[in-house]
């Protein structure tokens, strides 16, 4: 087999593995969040009856410790399936930098291959420290979308690279932007599910005051009620701790995003004779880093301390995500070969 | 009218402010966490515009365009700064305003924390009960339980322990307990401090270049030389400050440019091979490539362009040469077709002549078009159409040398008034119609686009740039724990509490806790405890 059709064959398994984890991964959610919920309701059932003899185990119990061995087979499924297609992910990227004769970062498609392989290797490196299986579904989900729409939509035949490119700051900087696009897809994945657990958390509002206030209080409303009813979220940790680990992740970004950001700059002097010049690539990284700059400005604010500052963290990676896309199709710029 | 009283009256049970105690309320708010908050926000939102609309200083032929195609909203966006974002006065205002904000900022803080670390810490509170407390009796007694985790907390060898290290504080209390407070985070602190100074001197040196830069572009055609001067540029610009005496009048010769590409008419390199000359020094050969500059003092000198420039011969209807030399074609597209214009001024008799270019490298005549079908000059032939009349040369204003002004000029024409278009190959020689002479297509060589740009500030930025990013790595990672252990006899054993408090993202502070009870109780710390300190 050519290593441009092992690469492919690679990235093709590892798209279905992954797509068999995100479902494996969200069957075992929604096992957990069962089990928490017959465990809450047994509580209350003991605390009904009174502090009595302890009762025999009942039938919702035994079924609920059956179900926590299901949900244990899932994950464990979800895990193994998850390692290879990371493994298979990682054959596939060696195989297109083989093939291409160099890093494989120097297109949309390669930065989509490489980008979505660090967000699952990431996952899997906070893993070994602490259980994070509930981010699983949404990291291999991620990971399975990002790397499908590359074989179908952006797929490049293989090509030298441009002058422009010919350079070790393309190992550097792009890889590191690479890799922050990784930890910061991590990191969004759990501040969505802090922002739906707040909600979660959250009272509902009084619906009074001015027409904005009306209309800002009905749609928090909403948004609690609509997360209240979301049982799987049961089996996702309190908002409090998902907070926490989105923010060590986003300060690891953030830094590798500063070093991103510096490292073009002395890139573009090399190459264009100037180390900034608002190019449309450049405003965008300049604005990425001013909002999660302002996302750990909030943290510490009193009055944007979780929610808001969680906003500011999806703002931040919306950005990102914009900068890949809108920018490197639609505008004009000197970075305009990435989107070729 | 009544005069408008600067009062907080709205608010009834403020103290009354006077002018001093409102600057002194603004200048709060502008240094509040709030404010620079608020400002950071809208310093990314006005960036945006700068992305989507076209801007003078990054390509002024779009946006001259693009005022010309919107006869509202162009000069109106113009005339409100979105046509120049980054040098607007609301751009410039937001982050003035943030830096002012920043500067109030850091300035008290570090004062603050400087006093901070002279001051010994916090005493243990007197209630651990807020921070989940832990307790164990041990066998050793009060004093030595807490010189062990004194022992224990003392930094590691080979660690920047006067930093990261644990202050200590003991308390010895009146029921003869003795508490121990042990405190780390003042790097973290200095950290911030660095970073946001940084931050300030990042503005500085931009500032500073900014100032005191220049930047020249000048093509060069192979086997000609360039003189480093103001005046042999094709455009130069520079800052306030740019003293042109600074220039260094090295001369650069371009030997030859190679291009290569693909078969398929990629670029694959491109690099000037050049004889560079220093005043009074010998002359060195040496090459410029894409991302290779060559450097000379302050200044760099960058390959950014590159393309052909045909050497022409003109003759008039008398025979005699008015005009010989090479002439800069622009590439319009991947394969080189390119375009250029040659006026010739100097007719010994009758009118001045001018050309409108278009060279195609490797030409190809399909049944409808021509073309080029590759940048490699495999098959080069230049198409032209002629003009006779006044080229308005002499009004004074600076022409641009790639356009040619048709205003006073007629096309040639053949006998049935359709235009000529004139087609050489490389070595050919046309007869223009009417006897107005001949065009000769003598040579093709190539020519580089060069950038000189020097910026005295880049070594204090790079300086800056890594003060941002040290302090920000060390503001983010260092840790902020406090740990508390307090050592009391019981009835014959001593009883050690203990407690900690670290911000929620930081779990390790639960092993750090163990470390400390372990010693007080003089056991071995639970497995795992040491790896949990680090996550
Ligand atoms: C150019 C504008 C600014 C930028 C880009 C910026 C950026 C940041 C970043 C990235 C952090 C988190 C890293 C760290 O903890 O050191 C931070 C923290 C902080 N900033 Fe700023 N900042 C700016 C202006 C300001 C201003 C004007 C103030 C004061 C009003 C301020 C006060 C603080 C404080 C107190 C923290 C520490 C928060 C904590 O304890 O975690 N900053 N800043």
């Amino acid at each position: 087999m050519n290593p441009t059709d092992l690469s492919v064959a690679a990235l093709s398994g590892a798209t279905v593995l992954y797509a068999i984890a995100m479902v494996t991964y969200a069957i075992r959610l929604a096992r957990v969040a069962d089990d928490k919920v017959a465990a809450k309701a047994m509580a209350r059932e003991a605390v009904a009856v009174g502090g009595g003899t302890p009762a025999a185990p009942s039938a919702p119990a035994a079924s609920a410790s059956s179900r926590g061995a299901r949900a244990a087979k899932a994950a464990g499924i979800a895990r193994s399936t998850t390692l290879v297609g990371a493994l298979l992910h990682a054959v596939g990227l060696a195989a297109r930098g083989i093939d291409a004769g160099h890093v494989p970062w120097s297109n949309m498609y390669e930065y989509t291959i490489s980008g979505s392989f660090f967000a699952v290797l990431v996952y899997l490196i906070v893993q070994r420290k602490r259980d994070i299986a509930y981010l699983g579904a949404g990291v291999t989900g991620f990971a399975a979308v990002s790397l499908g729409l590359a074989l179908t939509v952006l797929y490049k035949d293989v090509d030298t690279l441009p002058p422009a490119l010919q350079s070790y700051w393309l190992v550097i900087h792009v890889s590191i932007a690479t890799l922050v696009t990784g930890i910061f897809a991590v990191s969004f994945i759990a501040t969505s599910l802090q922002l739906m657990r707040d909600y979660r958390e959250q009272g509902e509002l009084p619906v009074e005051g001015g027409a904005v206030q009306v209309a800002w209080r009905r749609w928090h409303n909403t948004l609690v009620r609509r997360y209240r009813r979301t049982r799987w979220l049961e089996a996702v940790p309190p908002a409090a701790q998902l907070e926490a680990l989105s923010f060590r992740l986003n300060a690891v970004g953030f830094v590798l995003w500063t070093f991103t950001v510096m490292a073009g700059a002395i890139w573009a002097e090399h190459a264009w004779g100037r180390y900034w010049g608002w190019d449309p690539k450049e405003v965008w990284s300049f604005v990425i880093w001013v909002l999660y700059a302002a996302y750990l400005h909030a943290r510490t604010t009193q009055g944007w301390a979780g929610r808001r500052s969680a906003w500011l963290a999806i703002a931040g990676f919306t950005a990102l995500i914009m900068n890949f896309t809108v920018v490197n199709l639609f505008f004009q710029g000197l970075h305009t070969y990435a989107g070729s | 009218m009544a005069r408008v009283k600067l009062d907080n009256y709205v608010i009834a049970d403020a103290p009354r402010l006077g002018p001093r105690g409102w600057l002194r309320w603004i200048w709060r708010q502008v240094t509040s966490m709030r404010v620079a908050l608020i400002l950071l926000l809208l310093l990314a939102l006005a960036s945006i515009p700068g992305s989507v609309l076209p801007q003078w200083p990054q390509d002024a032929a779009a946006t001259r365009a693009f005022i010309d195609a919107n006869p509202f909203w162009g000069p109106f966006l113009d005339a409100t700064g979105f046509l120049d974002v980054f040098g607007s006065a609301w751009f410039t205002a937001i982050y003035v305003l943030l830096f002012a904000s920043l500067i109030g900022c850091i300035a008290p803080r570090a004062v603050h924390h400087y006093r901070e670390l002279r001051r010994p810490i916090a005493a243990t509170p007197r209630s651990l009960a807020r921070y989940a407390p832990v307790s164990e009796d041990s066998p050793l007694a009060v004093d030595d339980a807490v010189a062990a985790v004194r022992a224990a907390l003392r930094p590691r060898p080979g660690r920047l322990g006067a930093l990261t290290g644990y202050r200590v504080r003991l308390d010895r209390r009146e029921d003869g307990a003795l508490a121990l407070a042990a405190e780390t985070g003042a790097v973290r602190e200095l950290g911030n401090l660095v970073f946001h100074t940084a931050l300030v001197l990042v503005l500085l040196a931009v500032a500073y270049g900014t100032l005191f830069t220049y930047r020249g572009q000048a093509i060069v055609v192979e086997g000609r030389s360039f003189t480093n001067a103001v005046v042999a540029y094709d455009t130069f610009s520079s800052g306030a400050l740019f003293d042109p005496s600074d220039l260094d009048p090295f001369t650069l010769r371009l030997d030859s440019l190679d291009a290569s590409f693909s078969d398929t008419g990629r670029p694959l390199h491109f690099q000037a091979n050049v004889t560079f000359t220093e005043p009074g020094e010998d002359p060195v050969q040496t090459d410029i490539s894409v991302n290779h500059p060559l450097e000379s003092g302050d200044a760099k000198i960058y390959l950014q362009g590159n393309g052909y420039a045909p050497v022409i011969t003109v003759r008039d209807a008398a025979g005699e040469v008015a005009f010989s030399g090479p002439v800069v074609f622009l590439a319009q597209d991947a394969a080189y077709t390119s375009t250029g214009v040659i006026k010739v001024p100097d007719v010994s008799s009758g009118e001045q002549l001018g050309f409108k270019a278009t060279l195609y490298p490797s030409f190809v005549e399909g049944p409808f078009a021509v073309a080029s079908v590759h940048p490699d000059p495999a098959n080069p032939v230049i198409e032209m159409l002629a003009y006779t009349g006044d080229l308005g040369l002499d009004t004074g204003v600076p022409q641009n040398v790639y356009r040619l002004d048709e205003s006073q000029l007629s096309p040639v024409q053949d006998e049935d008034g359709q235009p000529v278009t004139l087609r050489l190959a490389l070595g050919e020689t046309v007869e223009l119609p009417d006897g107005l002479g001949s065009v000769t297509f003598e040579e093709l060589p190539r020519y580089g686009a060069f950038d000189l740009r020097a910026d005295p500030s880049l070594p204090f930025l790079l300086v800056a740039a890594m003060l941002t990013l040290a302090g920000l790595a060390t503001s983010l990672f260092a840790s902020r724990r406090k740990v508390w252990v307090v050592a009391r006899a019981e009835g014959g054993t001593t009883v050690v509490t203990g407690a900690a408090y670290a911000p929620a993202h930081d779990a390790g502070v639960a092993g750090v806790l163990e470390r400390a009870m372990a010693a007080a109780s003089g056991r071995e710390p639970s497995p795992g405890a040491e790896e949990r300190e680090q996550s």
